[in-house]
Parts: structure tokens; C-alpha cells; sequence
């Protein structure tokens, strides 16, 4: 165990991650190894899961929520919010952690949102799943999350229905609809990856005020190795389902695994548009 | 090599026609690397697919080679000018073969030597003969990007049309595609237009970038000023301060630009 | 990471990740397909029926024990017995052989229409979908007329005109039938039309009819095999319908229809005479659409 995993556990971490394991069976029975023995802790911080597609990262986030289709086995040592082991419980108890306590973004919100619904409804029937308020209370709560995350007409947007929105208003009232019930971990699957690059500051900024507000706790997966640099306090780096490297974000220069290292040096930027761009020597040895 | 005078698209009809692209003007040297950049809605593709003859009714002025683009097109407008799109998923027939994707544009313009011509275009976009074959689906989508350009170069145009040819890619797999396309530029002599949303791909890949936002050029830079950071147009400044990471600072700062 | 089982044999030739020849990735492409098929029982059940149907009809002259229009008038309506498998019709003639001599021409019936109504729908509906505009809308009005016309009443027509036999029902049939298929292809077309790789080709110089025959139409294959795989059992209903009227085959012709229609006045008592062939058709029936939704399944499984 890194010391960083060691400082984290002393202070009653958040999410507890231990050895876990998902497999997916296709049908002429070959087994397909998404995650393989991926091990972290979560305080109050923010961490980044980098990794580029087909590394796990968006299944590790699946496998915390229990949300992964029935191809596939979860198998972990220990998965707990708060000390609490999700995997002992039941689907009904798992209900009350989703969009509850543990809240998810996903890439997407057209997906995410019911298009026949208009989207205040939608929010306001998330929150009284999870608590007995009056439509009237859940309405005002609505229209108040609405405001903080920066929607500067929240009447408009609780009548309009998904379609009717852009990319980062849909973004918006997603992040609405999950922060609403006040969970204790956020997990923001590639929330930004299909927004224009402005848009994405916008949006990341509302995360930023809104996770730092109430202290929760935020796993960012993403691709973008630079935008979680900055954005992160720590990084987990994956490959080929297994965490290759893990480090504070301000250090990810000096990181040592020669994946990390890889995947830095390979990025075009302006200043070395005079040179070919290094590329990734893939190494066996980063399967085993 | 290129050169465009006050081209305007309008896009769709009646009530949801859209004027894609305002007045836009530019010129690209031959053998010049040119980028368009710009967020979703500027207009970039738009630019793009009309230089490539896809929209009959563009008005202002398209020159290719010294020759004004209009109406129709004679067969050889197509082995001056290649595309290649966006999305590896997309961009080649699902039911047909490597073999069959790079043959067709032989049999089209009616060229010899096919089975050397398809040898040597795998070969130049680092692809083996064991590909020759495969489908789409048995594909990865770096290796299907390459397909796209082999075909692109099969017909040996001095033109490469590049529609955000790296944005659906990983990263480690973009570095190889754009390697080979500065590769292939060298080798070739050819000329590039590169459209992108991603400003450190084009400021990777072009010498000279116009900037576009809801259909216009915003600003014209060199790949100097953009070293030097020296954008004078506030949309630009700001597209170059969000392209940087996140910064908390920045997005406080960020405007509408309409 | 992924642990496979290894291959051996002629299994490893045609699953190999990289094949060496066109003729060896399309076989492979079938392959894949085919095992995707037999796991559905019920596909295979269909299949297994179609072939029997094929295998019947081209068989027929040495499966059958008499002629089918031989008549033996002291034997008439007997029940099923060992020298009459399945019993004899009220002109001594053994149920059995006309039977599987019927098959023939129900084959006959279903490939004839196959073979008119999907090249002329593919045709219709891609150049419908291809070129859009006023092309379209006048492709698509003549599709909506035909597909107006109520089989039946269209047959009845055609054989007070034409006069009744087989293959002026086949033409009814036919020309009631091929709607559908111009407007699956015409839809799939259109779906098609504005993807990349349709650009591609295009700015590469490709004819219109280059794209739509090498390009838009093996894309609409799949919809419209389905639809007629499902359409072959309406297709011999109305077939049989028709030869029941009177309006398709004409006596002493073993279509099964026909045979149902002949026997109607003894179903009481010698019911084999009509339900015999009318079995045939519940299970030719049955088949053709086992076998339409294990293909659907295997080729357009978005589409449930």
C-alpha cells in the first residue's frame, strides 16, 4: 500500500476500494477482464481516473454503483462508503445509495433524461424518492439547485423538456438532478468530453463550487490526462483494467510508470509541432 | 494553391435555414499545412465539405489549382482533392473489405496495376497485407483511420481534406494518425486543411490557423503568434486560455460571444 | 485481456482474424452469422422445415407412392392405412403423394414471387431514397396505389380477365406484394444516405447507380430478406386462398388449396381429405416465420 493510501484510511475515508475485480463473459464463453485488482480510497478529494478506452475506468465507476449489465461479475475484497460494504447489500437497500448517497454524471445527458418528462418534474421526482417533502418544497429546491448551477432563467428550464436544451444546459440540469439530494460521493463519468471547450470550463467550474460547497467527495473519469492534472488532487492512470499509476496531480510530470510517461510525451502541443510525436511502445508485461 | 473569396453556405430550408458560413475568405500556399478552428456550430465543416463540392448552391468564389470551382465536377477534380472524416466508425462500408474500399476508387477512374496500387497504399499508412481482408468491425478505430487515408491517398491527390480526423481517437492512437499524416506530407508535397475543435492539434499540425466562431473568421494566426500567445481578438484569447486545462480563473472570466 | 479457446482445423481457417482472400472474409462473415443462428432452436426448427419443404419438392417423384392424379374409384375416401399413408380424396387419388407434389408448387409460387418482388422493390424504394425530390414523390405514389389493392379483390379481377391459373395468381399475388419491400428500401436509404461513408464515395467520384446498387443496396439486404422470409407465409395462405376460390390452380392439380376447397363437403366424416394438406400449409407457415424471426434476430437484432 502507497503512504498516500495509508494517510487517506487514518482519516475514516469516504469510499474504501480493495482488490476489485470485474469480468465479463461473451457468449462463445470467453471471459473479458475489464478491472483487474484495482485498489483506492477517497477522502474528501477530488480524484481523477485517466485512462483511454477499453482501460476500466468507466467500469470502476459502474462497479461502485452496482451498475454493471448481468454479463459481468463484480469480485472485490471490500467496497465501502463510509465503512459500510455495498456489496452486502440488497438491490432495494443499493436503491437508496444510487442518487442518494452516491450520485453519477454521465457523459451524456440526453441519455441520462427522460425525453417525455419535462425536466423540472424530472428533477423534483429524483428528490422526493429519496425524501418525503411536498411537491411545492420539492419544486422551490428544484428552481434553488437550478440557480446554482448557474441557469440564469431556472422557470424556463424547470417547463422545457430535454430536447429543448443545449449540450451544456442538459449538462447543467444533469449535475442539478444528481447534487439535489446531497450525496457524499459524486462520480462524473466523462461529463464533459462532448462539449465545446468553453462550455467545459463552465461546467467544471459548477462542479468545482458545487463539490467544494458541500464537501463531498468527486471521482472524475476522463481521457484527458491534462484537464485532470488541473482540475484533480490526485490521478489514478489505468491501462488494460489495471491502476498502473497513482499520484498527486501537481506531480504528474515526474510520474514514473512508462505508460503515464507514454501517454504525456505523445500529446501535440505547439511547442513541439516541430518534431514527430512520440508514440506508445505498448509492453506485455503492462497485461500481466 | 487554394483560394476562397466570400464564401457563404446556407444550410437546410425554410424555416430552419441556417447561414453556416459568413464571408469567409483564405488562402492556402501549395504545399502549406492550414487549420480551421473553432467550437461546434462555427461553421469549420461546413468550409470544408463545400471546398470538397458537396454543396451545389454556395455563393462567393472557390479556387483549386487556378481553376473556379462550380457546377459540376469532371472526374478528375477527385484525384486533386481527398477527404477524410471525422468518424472511423463511420466512414467506411461496413460490408466492404479493406480490398474492396481501396479497389473501388481504381475501378472508378479505371487504373491499372490495382493489386500494387493497393500494396503500397496499406504499406504507406503502416498497415500490413494481412488487413487487406478484414471488415470495418475487425478493426481498431486508429487502424480503420488509417484505411480512411490510404483510400484517400490511393487516387494520389495533391489536396488532403482533414475533418477532425483524430477527434474520436485515443490519444496514444492520435499520435500515431497525425505522425502519419506529417509523414505523408513531406513524402507527398501535399497540401493540408485541417479542421479541428482541439487548438493543440491544429497548432500541432498547421503553419497558419484561422479561427472561426458562428460562421466567421474570427482571426488569422501563424503558428508563432500562437506560441507567443499573441491573439488580439478576445474570442481567441479566451478559446487559447480554455484550451490550456482547467483553471478556475479562466472560467470565471469566460464571456458570450454572439 | 481475453482468454480464448483454440481452434483446430477448418475452424481456424475461417475464423482466422486475418483472412488472405475476399472469398475466405466472406465466408468467415457467414460463419459467424450462422453459429449466431443456431442458437435460437426455434430458427433452426424454421429452417429445418424450409429445407424439408426444398427437399420434398425436388424429391417428389420417388417419395411419392402413386401418381397424384391417379384416380382409383373403388378406394375412394379410405382412411389413412399402410398402402394410403394418409388416406384417400373422393377420387380415389392417395392424399399423400398429391401432398408432396403440392409442395412443388407451392415452391414454385414462393420463389416466383421472391424472385419479382424483391429486385423491383429494392429498385423502387432506392431510387426513391436516393435521389428524394420529385423522383420520390412520384415513385412513392405509384408504391401507395399498388399497395391499395386488396389481394383478393385484385386477383378476382385479374382472373375474370386473364382467366384462372397459377400463374396469374402469382401475378396478383406479385403485384399486391412488392410495396412494402420499396418502402423498407426507400427507408433504409434514406438512413443511409447522408453517412460518411456514402461521401466518401461519392468524393471519389462514384455514379449514382454505383452507389446505389454497390453501396445502399447490400446495406437494405438484411430488412428485406426478413420481410420476405415473413411474407412467405402470407404468401402461401393467399396462394391457397386463392386455389380454395377456385382462382389459382385448376383440378386435378395438387395444390393444396385447391385440395382443402375439394374436400370441404366430407370434413365430418373424412376430415384427412381437407385437414391433411391444410397441415402442410400451418407447417410450411409456421417455418417461413420461425425462420423470418431467427433471422431478424441474427441480422437486424436493433430491430425486436
Amino acid at each position: 500500500m502507497s503512504s498516500i493510501q495509508q494517510m487517506s484510511k487514518n482519516h475514516n475515508p469516504l469510499l474504501q476500494i480493495e482488490n476489485l475485480n470485474v469480468e465479463f463473459l461473451n457468449h462463445t464463453g470467453n471471459s473479458i477482464r475489464a478491472v483487474r485488482e484495482v485498489s483506492f480510497t477517497l477522502g474528501q478529494e477530488r480524484l481523477g481516473i485517466v485512462g483511454e478506452s477499453g482501460s476500466g475506468k468507466s467500469t470502476v465507476g459502474r462497479a461502485i454503483l452496482s451498475l454493471i449489465p448481468p454479463t459481468g461479475k463484480i469480485k472485490a475484497e471490500k467496497i465501502a462508503l463510509n465503512g459500510i460494504d455495498l456489496q452486502k447489500l440488497s438491490e432495494l437497500e443499493m436503491r437508496k445509495i444510487r442518487g442518494n448517497k452516491i450520485s453519477m454524471i454521465m457523459q451524456d445527458p440526453k441519455h441520462a433524461l427522460n425525453p417525455v418528462m419535462r425536466v423540472g418534474e424530472q428533477i423534483a421526482e429524483a428528490l422526493r424518492l429519496h425524501n418525503n417533502i411536498a411537491r411545492s418544497e420539492a419544486k422551490q429546491k428544484v428552481l434553488d439547485i437550478l440557480k446554482d448551477v448557474q441557469i440564469r432563467d431556472p422557470e424556463r428550464v424547470y417547463r422545457a423538456y430535454p430536447h429543448e436544451l443545449s449540450g451544456g444546459m442538459g449538462q447543467r440540469v444533469m449535475i442539478a438532478m444528481m447534487l439535489i439530494p446531497d450525496p457524499n460521493l459524486l462520480i462524473a463519468d466523462e461529463p464533459t468530453s462532448a462539449l465545446d471547450v468553453t462550455v467545459q470550463m463552465q461546467i467544471l467550474a459548477i462542479i468545482d463550487d458545487l463539490v467544494r460547497e458541500k464537501g463531498m467527495g468527486l471521482i472524475f473519469i476522463s481521457h484527458d490526462l491534462n484537464l485532470m492534472a488541473s482540475f484533480c488532487d490526485r490521478v489514478l492512470i489505468m491501462y488494460a483494467g489495471k491502476v498502473v499509476e497513482e499520484c498527486q496531480a501537481s506531480e504528474l510530470a515526474q510520474a514514473k510508470h512508462p505508460y503515464t510517461k507514454g501517454l504525456l510525451s505523445c500529446l501535440p502541443t505547439v511547442e513541439n509541432s516541430n518534431q514527430i510525436l512520440a508514440t506508445l511502445n505498448r509492453d506485455p508485461a503492462w497485461l500481466e | 494553391m487554394i483560394q476562397i473569396h466570400n464564401l457563404n453556405v446556407h444550410l437546410g430550408s425554410g424555416r430552419a435555414r441556417v447561414h453556416a458560413v459568413r464571408n469567409v475568405s483564405f488562402d492556402v500556399k501549395q504545399g502549406e499545412s492550414f487549420g480551421l478552428v473553432g467550437e461546434s456550430g462555427s461553421g469549420k465543416s461546413t468550409v470544408l465539405r463545400a471546398i470538397s463540392g458537396l454543396y451545389q448552391n454556395h455563393s462567393g468564389e472557390i479556387q483549386i489549382d487556378g481553376e473556379v470551382q462550380g457546377g459540376s465536377k469532371g472526374i478528375d477534380f477527385y484525384k486533386k482533392l481527398q477527404m477524410v472524416f471525422q468518424d472511423p466508425y463511420a466512414s467506411l462500408h461496413p460490408r466492404h473489405t479493406v480490398d474492396q474500399t481501396l479497389s473501388e476508387p481504381l475501378q472508378i477512374h479505371k487504373l491499372d496495376h490495382v493489386e500494387k496500387r493497393i500494396r503500397t497504399a496499406l504499406e504507406n499508412v503502416g498497415l500490413g497485407i494481412n488487413f487487406r481482408f478484414r471488415y470495418p468491425h475487425q478493426l481498431s478505430g486508429g487502424q480503420r483511420q488509417r484505411v480512411a487515408v490510404a483510400r484517400a491517398m490511393i487516387l494520389e491527390p495533391r489536396i488532403l481534406l482533414l475533418d477532425e480526423p483524430t477527434s474520436a481517437l485515443d490519444v496514444s492512437v492520435q499520435a500515431e494518425v497525425l505522425n502519419l499524416l506529417t509523414i505523408l506530407r513531406i513524402e507527398h508535397s501535399l497540401t493540408y486543411i485541417l479542421v479541428s475543435h482541439d487548438l493543440a492539434v491544429v497548432a500541432y499540425m498547421c503553419e497558419q490557423i484561422a479561427v472561426m466562431n458562428k460562421g466567421q473568421i474570427v482571426e488569422n494566426l501563424s503558428k508563432e503568434q500562437i506560441i507567443k500567445s499573441q491573439a488580439t481578438e478576445p474570442y481567441t484569447q479566451q478559446l487559447l486560455a480554455a484550451s490550456k486545462g482547467y483553471d478556475r480563473e479562466t472560467a470565471r472570466r469566460l464571456l458570450q460571444f454572439n | 485481456m481475453m482468454k480464448e479457446k483454440s481452434l483446430s482445423g477448418w475452424r481456424a481457417w475461417i475464423l482466422a482474424e486475418t483472412p488472405d482472400s475476399a472469398l475466405q472474409a466472406r465466408l468467415s462473415r457467414f460463419y459467424l452469422s450462422w453459429l449466431s443462428f443456431k442458437r435460437n432452436p426455434l430458427a433452426v426448427i424454421g429452417l429445418m422445415i424450409v429445407v424439408f419443404l426444398v427437399l420434398i419438392a425436388l424429391f417428389a417423384p420417388w417419395l411419392s407412392l402413386h401418381l397424384p392424379t391417379e384416380q382409383n374409384l373403388a378406394d375412394r375416401l379410405q382412411a389413412p392405412s399402410s398402402t394410403y399413408w394418409l388416406g384417400t380424396d373422393e377420387l380415389g387419388r392417395d392424399i399423400y403423394s398429391r401432398v408432396i407434389h403440392g409442395s412443388k408448387i407451392t415452391l414454385y409460387i414462393i420463389f416466383l414471387v421472391a424472385v419479382i418482388v424483391v429486385p423491383l422493390g429494392l429498385f423502387v424504394g432506392t431510387t426513391a431514397g436516393y435521389f428524394g425530390g420529385i423522383i420520390d414523390k412520384i415513385l412513392m405514389r405509384i408504391t401507395d396505389i399498388f399497395m391499395a389493392f386488396p389481394r383478393l379483390i385484385l386477383a378476382l379481377a385479374f382472373v375474370a380477365v386473364m382467366g384462372p391459373s397459377i400463374e396469374n395468381a402469382v401475378i396478383a399475388i406479385t403485384i399486391t406484394s412488392w410495396p412494402p419491400y420499396a418502402r423498407i428500401a426507400r427507408a433504409e436509404t434514406i438512413t443511409i444516405r447522408h453517412s460518411e461513408f456514402i461521401l466518401a464515395i461519392q468524393q471519389q467520384g462514384a455514379s449514382a447507380w454505383r452507389i446505389m446498387f454497390k453501396h445502399i443496396v447490400p446495406l437494405c439486404t438484411s430488412s428485406v430478406i426478413v420481410r420476405l422470409t415473413l411474407d412467405m407465409a402470407g404468401v402461401i395462405l393467399i396462394a391457397a386462398g386463392l386455389g380454395f376460390l377456385g382462382l389459382g390452380a385448376q383440378p386435378p392439380s395438387p395444390e393444396w388449396g385447391l385440395m382443402i376447397s375439394q374436400g370441404r363437403q366430407y370434413l365430418l366424416d373424412q376430415w384427412w381429405v381437407s385437414t391433411i394438406p391444410g397441415i402442410a400449409i400451418f407447417i410450411v407457415s409456421l417455418g417461413f416465420n420461425l425462420l423470418g424471426d431467427g433471422l431478424r434476430d441474427v441480422l437486424d437484432p436493433t430491430n425486436v
